[in-house]
Formats: C-alpha cells, structure tokens, sequence
C-alpha cells in the first residue's frame, strides 16, 4: 500500500523534485504508445538519478508489496508501460549519461535512459554507429528498447538490439545490484544473462548500465526503390536478392492501400495503381563492392518486372525515402485508433503473408495499411477504425487474432519487435505452449517471486491468488 | 463555407469541445519528445505535448478540472513555440489544442483569476506580488483596455529583473526614449515604386529596437519599395492570445486590419515572427465567423510577408555589395520557422552579404526559452533551455547571432551574458541594412 509516510521515503530517496503525486502527472503515465489498451494510473511516479536509489526503491516497494513499472521513453506498442495494478511506475530518463565510447574496444557503456539517437551521435564522432534503429531512434531509450529487444529497418544486415548488447548491470527483486558480461567479444563466464534480460520488458529486474557493441559506420550507399503491378513479383525480388547474396542494409516494402495513402498525403509521385513497393538500399566501406551490389540488386529488380528508380544523391535517396517515413503517418492520419502489429513470417512466405492480410481485412471490412522489413519477414498490418465505433473496434479484434494466427501458421511468430506487454499476452500459448508458458513462469517466479515488476505483462499467469499461493510455497 | 449553411462553425477558442477532433488525432507515439524544449530539461511526461493532450482529454472527459490548479500550471508550462507540431506525424495542431484551453480558462474564470494562478506558483510571497505587476506587464496580460497604443509596456524592462528578483544578471534592453512609429513618418514615399507595402513594426521594433525597424526599412527604400507605417497599428495581441484573452486579441486585430487597410498597400511586411504569424494564420482563425473581418484576415493573411521572404521571393532584391567583417550564425526564431516556415531565406540573405562568413549552429531551430511571462513563472526552465541554446551558439566560433525575431534577440541577449558568451544579437535585417550603408563608403 501506498500511503504519505511511503512517498516521504521515497522522496527522501530520490529527492522531492523526483517524486510526482500530483494528478496531472498521474494522467500522463498512465498510457503509452499502445492504441486501444486500457489506461493505468499509477500512484506515483518515481524518478531515479543513480543505480543505489533504484536499488533503494526497490527495497521499499518489496518491503510494502508494491509493483514497480520500469519506463524509458514509454514508446512501446504492446501496453509495456501501462501500471495495470497501480503502484510506482519507475522513469528512467533522468539517468541518461553517456558513461563512456571505447573506440579501441568498439563498446560503449550508456546508462538505460540515454536516447539511442544520443549515442549514435556520440559514437559518430570516432565514426562509428550503434546500428539498432526503431522508428523512434530519436525519443526512445537505451533501457527501454534493450527491454523490448528492439529492432527496426537495418535488421537484415545488422540484427536487431540482442546483437549489440554485450553486458549489463540490473537490479534484482531482492535488492542486489549484478553486473555480467563487458567489453570482450567472447565471454562463456556463467549463464548467458544479457541474453535473457534483454526482452524481458520489465518483469525480470531494472537494468540501470548497458555495455554494447559499435560499429564503424557504412561509407558508402546507394537507395533504390523499385514499384510492382504484383505482390509476389516484389516477394520474387527479395528471394532473388537473397538468392544473389547481397544482404542489404535496408529491404522495405509497402502495399497497395499503403501507396495510395501515402500518396495522397505526402504527394511523393508513386504509382498509386502499384500493389508493391520495395525500398532498398545496400551499404558498405568500399565504394565499388557497394556499387557491385547495386547492380546486382538492379538485375533482381528487373528480372521480376519491377519499375526502378536510383538516387544518384543525398537529396535524392531522401526523396526515395519520403514514401517509407510517410507510411506510419499516412495511415495514422486516417482514424483515430492505429492499431499497429508487427507478426512476423519467414521471408519465403512475405508474399503469402501480404495476400493472407489482404484477405483478412477485407473479410471484417476493415481498412488496413502493410509496410514493414520485407526483408526479414517483419511486416506492420496496420488497421485504421473508429475507437467510438464498438461493431468496427471488434472486427479489428477478430481480424487481429487471425492475423496472428496466420503468421504461425508460416512458421512465423506473434511479436518481431514489438513486444508481447499486455497486448498480446493472451495468444503467447498458441506459439510456445503449455510448456514454453510453464518455463516462463518459473523463470519469473525464481527472479520475482511477489511479482513486483511490471505485473501483468508478458507472463500470462491463470489468476492473480492462484499465483501468489504458487509462489508462496 | 456554402453561403446557405446556417449552422456557425464551431471554433476551438470559443468552444473548448471543438478540439476533441484534434485531441483525437494524436496517436501518443511520443515524437514530441525529441523536440520539445521543456521535457528536454525536465524530462516529465507532462512536459510535452503528449502529455498535455492526455491531460486535455481528461478534462474534456470530465475526471480532472479545467480550474484545478495543477492543469493550469501544467498549461503554462508550454513555450507555445510549436516545435512539437514539426515533428507530428499526424499533424496535430498543438497551438490550437493549447491557446482553446487558455481561452475556456479565461471564459471560465476571468482574467483576473487566471493572472493570479499564474504567477502563483512564485511561491515566495513578495515575489509573488512583484511578479503579478511586472510580469503582467511584460506578457501583457495586464493590460485589460486597449489603449492608444495597444499593450504598452510601462516600465523600463532593465528595471525588471533585479525588482523581481529572479537573477542577478538578467540583461534587457532598454525602452527606447522614442519608439519606432514616432521616430517615422506614416509613408515613406518612393519615386516609381516597385512595390507598395505596410510595415507592421510589432510592439518589441517599436519599443526596444526602434533601429532594427529603421534597418527594415531602410532596406526596403534600397529596394525602392514604398512604405507605410500607420500610426494606429497596435500589438499584434499574441502575446495576450497565448494567455487566453481572446477578446482583446479581437480587438487588437479588428484595429490592426482597419489600419492596414487604410493604407492600400499591396503587401504587409513583417520583421518578427509572432506578428508575422498572427497576420498569416491567427487572425483568419478567430474572425473566421466574423462576417466583416473574416474577409479583411483572409485578404491580409495572403499578402504578409516576412521581410526576408519578401525580398529574395517577392521582388528579387538587390544583391548588397558594402563589406561587413562577421562571423554570423542564425537562430531560428520558432514562430518564424514553424508558423511562417521562413528558415532558408534569413539565411540566403546573410550569405549574400560580402564579407560575411556563415557557420550553421547545432540545433539553429531549437527554442531559446522565450515566450509570453513563461521567463518569469519558469525561469529556472527558461534559463536552461537558453543555456543549451547559448551554447551552440558558442560552438560555431562565431561574433555575431543573427535571428528573426525581437523576442528571440532579447532572450539570447540576456542569456549570452549570462553563459559567458560575447557575440553581438542583431537581426538579419540590420546585417543586410549595414551592407546597403557600406556600400558608399567603398
Ligand atoms: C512510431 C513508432 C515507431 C516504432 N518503430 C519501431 C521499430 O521500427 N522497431 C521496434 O522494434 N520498435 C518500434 N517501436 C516501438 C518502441 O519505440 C520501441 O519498443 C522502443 O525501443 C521502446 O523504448 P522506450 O524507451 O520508449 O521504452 P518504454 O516504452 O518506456 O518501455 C518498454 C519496455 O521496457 C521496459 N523498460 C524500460 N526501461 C527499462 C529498464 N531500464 N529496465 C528494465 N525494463 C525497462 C518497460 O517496462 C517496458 O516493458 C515504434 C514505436 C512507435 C511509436
Ligand atoms: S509548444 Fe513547444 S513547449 Fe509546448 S509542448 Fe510543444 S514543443 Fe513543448
Ligand atoms: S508527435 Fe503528435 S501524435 Fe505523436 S504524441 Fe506528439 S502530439 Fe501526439
């Protein structure tokens, strides 16, 4: 329970002006970047400035059961973020240092509420990257999108956050404060932890330092964008692509009801009778493998009836681009709920997949937009609907249990990148089974047996008593 | 509008639920946060626009007051600068989100109460009083009549700082002993003109940089445009908009638009970007149910100009060719970019002049922390916005930062001497103007 004499702990922790009860603030996290979720208020919002005032937090909550929801930048879209069961939600943005870019060790150790734009800005200046790019490089933080295990557009060539995070420092449910992995490519020293923190989207422990990986940034690129008058000549395109070897940086597509959207909001001159548009780009440090890969792509395009067009500039690879960074507005612009998925298919069944939604949407009447990573399988069926319009909010429910159960019918999974939170906790089952659900319980119960952080995400547990007697034992 | 309509549209400042349509438009992704200047020192969600729309919802829903002292602090802890709106991928139009709710404020409650909500959160009680006059003055929310002059501020600004005791070290410029309109004739006359315009000075030209105004338009009779200074403009009302006193900004406005169009003038010229935006979009938005007026704000909207985008798009200006020896940088005034979306032309302009070396500064379209009494009730947030803005300034190496706006120049004025920066703050204008006058002497 939550009473003044716990808040005037908690601002003696974190100080006054880190402690936020009033109303306003309140309203204002009790949401995230998730559409049609039900909205939380917590009661108090907690804002830390070092990993031994979490630590101290965390003490004071287990001591009163009190549940703690970790924030960075609450962009997410699986309601992640949102306190369900009231309690303290814990904003990391106030620990937003750069602790240091290793250059020589191509590492960087960046508290969790650092921006990752931050740190590609930081490490550009020895020229290198920190390659995991979400749409929101610019809002989202280190500690959040490490937690959803983030990827974005240059996911086929340079994976997704996993890939980059080499060690960590967490606090646990108990209190203690662990450190594992560092700087060294290779570590086997005890069990791979990193990897299991990352995506674990709050429910394990508050990750307070990331050690990652950098890279030196591509010199050259070369965008191309290339317009179908069919899906599967654009699918033929990404397996030929493949097929000839060039994994390239970017590989997006985008369909019929996408382009015209676009279109008509961005006027961008694409071929509104279009049903596919791919938008690559190959990237690299020699000027002439680079252009190598180009041609090859060229051929790829041409060979499945494709209709190109090259950027010979910064300006023009911009003006390539415009389509893709419109797609998410256009369709927003629309409706007053965008639901955004992100299920997930091989890539040999992307073609499959995009006739699968389109059929989908026209089964429940429902506008739907779907652009996403063509290249590796990720794909974003994005419905437009009427929140206020209850016939229509439960076709879009109806239509999204089958577009899920579509993605695991190809082999594919529920969540690319987005996260399972509470949006999609209840088809978790339907892709790892009794067993998989059964390993994830006991994984959270022996990490945070009084189910402290995040409750009510990612772990589907039967019902609330049932769990606290199974861990009370 | 189909002249058989009958039903008046509704508008968002004289009806708070007309801006549910736009509430509903936001789709709470977060992009605000990149840009906004108060989340980016104090990093709340509350900060930012998309908090502030959440909180907007509430109250329109009902669980949270209008009046609640918390909604109005939070309200005014916003520069209205619209940086937000350039990053929205839906396009919501945050400006009219937020001066609806400072309107349905000052319809609720009044003025006065609204005044002193304000400024109550200075909470040490003295400040608190001098704070209401001289912030009130400042901001011009004050002034309740529109007198001769519109909203004039009466008390040396120098004075301001040190008697509200905020800082120390708060620099301002001092009110001029003549102001700008009584230092000019009502026309400039011009022999064959090219062009016939109207110079809106705004309050900050007429009052504290009466030769900025000069430098304006001196550079216009260099151009061999004809110019037209009425005497009964007024403020343009922005700075009491943005407090939510609608009516006076309707008042103002209908006087405005009648002097300027006793001028018959072709063009209306503007050298700030608060003006310059009310001219183009405020005016047409509050009288759009107007039957006279609604006309005259369509009429004039489409004829203002910033002074820069007027010479380089409308007639071609001559290219100076006196020297001036400066290293510039250029600060993009906020109502200048994202209302006026005039960034590339300030800039041509400078470049143009010989002898000038620009240097781009990091983050040029980032707020300076000016804005209505926002210095005075959040000057601590105010400072450090100014700060980082002092210090891409600092970075390029520059001597001179030039900028679009008076309200801008004041605000950098007085946090460069803060931060320990030496450059000079002019208006671009003056730069183009010292060029023109440097031409005789080579
Ligand atoms: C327009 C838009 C585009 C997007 N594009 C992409 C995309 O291309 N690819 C992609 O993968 N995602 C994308 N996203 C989703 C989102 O931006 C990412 O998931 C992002 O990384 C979340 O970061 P955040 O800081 O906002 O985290 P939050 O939303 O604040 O939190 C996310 C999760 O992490 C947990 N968490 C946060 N900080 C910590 C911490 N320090 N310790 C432990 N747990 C923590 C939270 O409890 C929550 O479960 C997009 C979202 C939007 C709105
Ligand atoms: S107008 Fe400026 S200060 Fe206000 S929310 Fe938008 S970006 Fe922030
Ligand atoms: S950027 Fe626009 S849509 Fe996104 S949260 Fe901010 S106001 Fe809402």
């Amino acid at each position: 329970m939550i009473d003044s004499a716990l808040i005037q702990k908690l601002r003696e922790i974190v100080g006054t002006g880190n402690v936020l009860t009033s109303k306003v603030n309140l309203v204002t996290y009790g949401y995230d970047a998730t559409a049609d979720v039900p909205q939380g208020r917590p009661d108090v919002i907690v804002m830390p400035t070092t990993a031994e005032q979490v630590q101290q937090v965390v003490n004071l909550a287990r001591r009163n059961g009190v549940a703690i929801y970790s924030r960075g930048a609450g962009t997410n879209l699986s309601g992640g973020t949102i306190p369900v069961e009231k309690g303290i939600v814990l904003s990391l943005q106030k620990m937003n240092k750069i602790v240091e870019v290793d250059a020589e060790n191509l590492t960087a150790v960046v508290q969790p509420g650092v921006i990752i734009q931050e740190l590609n800005n930081a490490a550009a200046k020895h020229g290198l990257m920190y390659p995991p790019d979400p749409g929101t490089v610019t809002t989202a933080t280190m500690g959040g999108s490490v937690a959803e295990n983030s990827g974005g557009l240059r996911g086929l060539k340079y994976g997704v956050t996993k890939h980059y995070v080499m060690g960590m420092e967490v606090v646990l449910a108990n209190g203690d404060r662990v450190r594992f992995g560092g700087k060294t490519v290779k570590n086997v020293t005890a069990y791979d932890f990193s990897n299991l923190f990352v995506g674990s989207e709050g429910t394990l422990g508050i990750i307070v330092e990331i050690t990652c990986k950098l890279l030196p940034a591509p010199k050259y690129r070369r965008a191309m964008l290339a317009t179908y008058k069919s899906v599967s000549d654009a699918g033929n395109t990404v397996s030929a692509i493949i097929k000839a070897q060039v994994i390239p940086a970017t590989l997006e597509i985008l369909d019929n009801m996408t382009i015209r959207t676009v279109e008509d909001f961005a006027h961008v001159g694409l071929p509104v009778e279009a049903e596919a548009l791919l938008l690559i780009e190959v990237d690299g440090m020699a000027e002439e493998v680079v252009a190598r890969e180009a041609e090859a792509v060229v051929r790829c395009v041409n060979e499945n009836h494709g209709n190109l067009r090259v950027a010979n500039s910064d300006a023009e690879r911009d003006a390539l681009w415009a389509a893709r960074r419109a797609a998410l507005p256009a369709l927003a612009s629309l409706n007053n709920t965008v639901v955004l998925e992100d299920a997930t298919v091989p890539r040999s069944h992307i073609t499959d997949m995009l006739l699968e939604l389109r059929a989908i949407a026209t089964k429940y009447k429902l506008t739907m937009g779907t652009f996403g990573h063509a290249g590796d399988g990720n794909l974003h069926p994005t419905i437009l609907a009427d929140k206020n319009n209850k016939d229509e909010m439960d076709r879009v429910h109806h239509a999204v249990d089958e577009i899920f159960a579509a993605a695991l019918r190809f082999g594919g999974t529920l969540s690319g990148e987005h996260g399972i939170g509470i949006a999609k906790m209840k088809y978790l089952g339907n892709e790892i089974g009794e067993t998989g659900l059964d390993l994830m319980r006991t994984l959270k119960n022996a990490l945070d047996p009084a189910h402290m952080f995040n409750p009510g995400k990612l772990v589907p547990f039967p019902k609330k008593e049932e769990a606290e007697v199974s861990h009370a034992r | 509008m189909p002249a058989e309509s009958v039903a008046r549209p509704q508008l968002a400042y004289d009806e708070l639920q007309a801006i549910q349509k736009e509430l509903d438009k936001c789709m709470h992704c977060g992009g605000c946060m990149a840009v906004c200047p108060v989340y980016a020192t104090n990093k709340t969600e509350a900060d930012v626009a998309r908090g502030k729309i959440a909180v907007a919802g509430a109250v329109l829903e009902g669980s949270l007051k209008l009046d609640d002292p918390e909604v109005v602090d939070m309200l005014f802890n916003c520069l209205v600068c619209k940086s937000c709106m350039q990053s929205c991928p839906t396009k919501v139009d945050f400006g009219r989100i937020m001066l609806a709710l400072r309107a349905a404020i000052v319809r609720e409650k009044g003025l006065p109460w609204l005044k002193k909500a304000i400024f109550s959160t200075l909470k040490h009680p003295e400040l608190f009083d001098r704070g209401m006059k001289l912030g009130a003055a400042l901001s011009g929310i004050a002034f309740r009549k529109v007198g001769e002059n519109g909203i004039a501020p009466r008390s040396p600004f120098a004075f301001v700082g040190k008697a509200v005791d905020f800082d120390e070290n708060r620099w301002l410029p001092a009110l001029a002993p003549v102001p700008l309109r009584d230092r000019q004739p009502e026309l400039v006359k011009i022999e064959k003109p090219v062009a016939r315009a109207a110079f809106f000075t705004g309050c900050s030209m007429n009052y504290f940089y009466p030769e900025t105004g000069e430098d304006l338009i001196q550079v216009l009779k260099e151009n061999r445009v004809e110019v037209a200074i009425p005497k009964k403009q007024a403020c343009c009302g922005i700075p009491v908009f943005v407090h939510g006193d609608l009516e006076t900004i309707r008042e103002l406005g209908r006087r405005n638009l009648d002097a300027m169009e006793a001028t018959g003038a072709e063009y209306l010229i503007t050298g700030c970007g608060s003006c310059g935006g009310a001219w183009q979009h405020e005016y047409k938005e509050i009288f759009a149910t107007d039957p006279e007026y609604a006309k005259k704000a369509e009429y004039w909207a489409a004829r203002t100009y910033d002074i820069s985008a007027f010479l380089l798009d409308v007639i071609h200006y001559r290219k100076p060719t006196g020297k001036v020896e400066a290293v510039v940088t250029y600060h993009d005034s906020c109502h200048l970019k994202k209302t006026m979306k005039v960034s590339r032309e300030p800039r041509e302009i400078l470049k143009d002049v010989p002898g000038v070396t620009y240097k781009e500064m990091a983050n040029a379209d980032a707020c300076c922390g000016s804005g209505g009494s926002y210095v005075l009730t959040h000057f601590g947030t105010a400072t450090d916005i100014a700060e980082r803005k002092v210090n891409s300034v600092k970075d390029t190496g520059a001597d001179t930062v030039a900028t679009g706006c008076p309200a801008c120049m004041m605000q950098i004025f007085d946090n460069l001497h803060r931060f320990g920066g030496e450059q000079k703050v002019r208006h671009y204008i003056s730069i183009l103007a010292e060029s023109y006058r440097n031409e005789q002497s080579s």
